[in-house]
């Protein structure tokens, strides 16, 4: 595992909101390839981590470098540019465009028509217009809701709207796709499915960064594991070292008295 | 039935070009003011479809829109009229104007990104009022703008020999100078509505959208959310400035007057009374409240006759108030404008659940 090269390494980061440290000198690698967990209790600065990666939080100290240069503070759609995708804990798509639309509002970073493209609506633009709605309907085809694509997002069911979003993250072609608590809310049959759609993601060349709160998919999906305790690293490796390790336990259920 | 639907949509652009085409004559049987009033009604479904590109697609609240007209408006009244002695052609002048309501526009729209809603707007109120004080202060030490006391004897429209202020005889009809202004509006308004339609099912129009239902969700798809509210700003804009030149040329005449808040603020009502985004919505909008006030002008003193038999009220107070009321009851009972998109019914009436 170890020889995998790095895709995203975070150095040193931290982040503090008024007197509360919501990340304390984060230091974490992400290798290509992986599917790589980020768990934690609730408020440990798991979020707080993916903002700052994807640039909607400037840390305070610290930064990211991502495939081997550094990534800039305060500019999402820079980090989307580069190749990293989110998803949101509290999914949030455009409720009143239509599945498909919010897969080609997706595309919109790995595409080019401006206003002239549009207006005039040369050959160009309607090549280009025609290869963004095709791409479209194969992610919806690809996360499993393509007999959704006219329906507008808002009125998806729950599961529909966490795999609209990935699709429409997929959309953008990351290197590293962050799912913020991917299951939250989930039964057991749509978290694994779920759990087969990530693997797949990842079989085509998709790192993923994981946030989750079901230990039980964590450990069975991600080949490498991180946790957070109040804004602070306590360890980072292989799921069946961190099941064990005393100070995972003491951050989730407590000490013994 | 495709071959069906292709005859009856032929049958009804033939329809409505026909009634484009007869409309200024009809309107012209009684009277050229009511041409005028034609004449106006478009330039504002031209002014109101430009507003629509910054509120009904980016959802950016815009209350100071008219400032870009004046600048249009300026432009045109400067380069065309004995003012400063410059008489530049049209097709000189409406570029020029263009691109500098568009430069205004990026102007107010670069500071004012990182604002929404209420905020945005009364930037963009403010910015509107400082447009036309401009205007009306400029006239010292060096004299630009001539002031309250406007610019006169502004250049019409002229192409080639073909003046379009006077009266002509063309293929054996009379054709008066507000029917030729007609035809060029009516062309203006059709380009319009072709820009706005296409931008609407555009990669551009799709990024304002996004930016409407979620900023936040919009930036970390990578939209750069700064260019792209700038870009609709600025088309905006762009637009303000076409009317603008047109106005100036139509009247001959400009003062700041014309240019005053509650110009801002009707080019605003009909947008959102018509249907917000929604294109023939915004045009429908326009048209109302350009002719309603126009038409209660004519009624409301015959009506109190017949009535009371003597005129009661101030036939200008009344007027108002009786747009306003209609105003207000539109609102109470189409809170999605008169004819709206169905997507936006569709969000209204989920609300309102």
């Amino acid at each position: 595992m170890n020889a995998l090269p790095v895709l995203l390494e975070a150095q040193g980061v931290a982040k503090h909101f008024g007197g509360v440290k919501a990340l304390r000198d984060v230091s974490l690698t992400i290798r290509k390839g992986e599917i790589y967990g980020l768990i934690g209790p609730n408020g440990a600065g798991k979020t707080t981590f993916f903002n700052c990666m994807t640039g909607l939080y400037v840390p305070d100290g610290g930064g990211f470098l991502f495939d081997g240069l550094p990534l800039k503070a305060d500019a999402p759609h820079q980090a989307a540019e580069r190749g990293i995708a989110r998803t949101f804990q509290n999914i949030r798509l455009f409720g009143n465009m239509s599945a498909l639309e919010n897969v080609m509002v997706g595309r919109h970073v790995r595409t080019h028509a401006g206003v002239f493209g549009a207006v005039l609506r040369d050959r160009r633009t309607r090549d280009e217009e025609a290869a963004i709605a095709r791409r479209a309907e194969e992610l919806l085809h690809y996360v499993g809701i393509e007999d959704r694509a006219d329906d507008l997002a808002k009125n998806l069911s729950y599961g529909d709207q966490r795999r609209l979003e990935i699709a429409r993250a997929l959309a953008t072609e990351p290197k590293l796709l962050c799912l913020d608590e991917p299951a939250a809310g989930m039964n057991g049959t749509e978290t694994e499915e779920l759990r087969v759609l990530i693997e797949g993601i990842r079989k085509d060349g998709t790192t993923i960064l994981l946030i989750e709160h079901d230990v039980k998919l964590v450990m069975g999906l991600c080949d490498r594991v991180a946790v957070l305790d109040y804004g602070a690293l306590i360890i980072e490796d292989v799921p069946a070292v961190v099941q064990h390790d005393p100070r995972v336990i003491e951050a989730y259920i407590g000490v013994a008295a | 039935m495709s071959k069906w639907l292709n005859l009856r949509s032929g049958l009804g652009l033939a329809l409505v070009a026909a009634v484009l085409i007869a409309l200024p004559f009809v309107a012209g049987m009684g009277g050229q003011a009511w041409v005028r009033i034609l004449n106006f009604a478009i330039l504002y479904a031209f002014l109101a479809l430009g507003l629509n590109i910054v509120v009904g697609f980016a959802g950016l609240l815009d209350l100071g829109y008219i400032a870009f007209y004046a600048v249009g408006a300026y432009t045109w009244a400067l380069l065309a009229s004995p003012h400063f002695g410059i008489h530049l052609p049209f097709w000189a002048i409406l570029p020029i104007g263009a691109v500098l309501a568009c430069v205004a526009g990026a102007t107010l729209g670069a500071p004012t990104l990182k604002l929404r809603g209420d905020y945005l707007a009364i930037v963009t109120l403010g910015f509107g009022e400082i447009v036309r004080i401009f205007m009306n202060n400029l006239n010292a030490p060096i004299n630009i703008t001539n002031g309250a006391q406007g610019i006169t004897m502004i250049d019409p429209v002229v192409v080639g020999q073909f003046k379009f202020s006077a009266t002509s005889t063309i293929f054996g009809m009379t054709v008066t100078g507000p029917q030729k202004y007609y035809f060029l509006l009516v062309l203006l308004a059709l380009f319009v509505i072709l820009v706005n339609f296409r931008l609407q099912h555009s990669r551009i129009g799709r990024a304002w959208q996004a930016i409407r239902e979620d900023e936040i969700a919009a930036k970390a798809i990578g939209i750069n959310t700064r260019n792209v509210k700038l870009l609709a700003f600025a088309m905006g804009a762009s637009f303000g400035g076409i009317a603008g030149g047109i106005f100036a040329a139509m009247q001959g005449f400009v003062s700041p007057e014309s240019f005053s808040l509650i110009e801002s603020i009707m080019i605003l009502a009909m947008v959102v009374l018509g249907g917000m985004g929604h294109i023939p919505g915004v045009i429908l909008g326009a048209v109302l409240l350009t002719v309603l006030p126009e038409a209660l002008r004519y009624a409301v003193v015959p009506a109190q006759k017949a009535l009371f038999g003597e005129v009661l009220a101030d036939p200008e107070s009344l007027r108002m108030l009786i747009f306003g009321l209609a105003l207000i009851l539109v609102m109470r009972f189409r809170p999605a404008g008169l004819w709206p998109s169905p997507e936006r019914r569709r969000e209204l009436a989920e609300k309102a659940r």
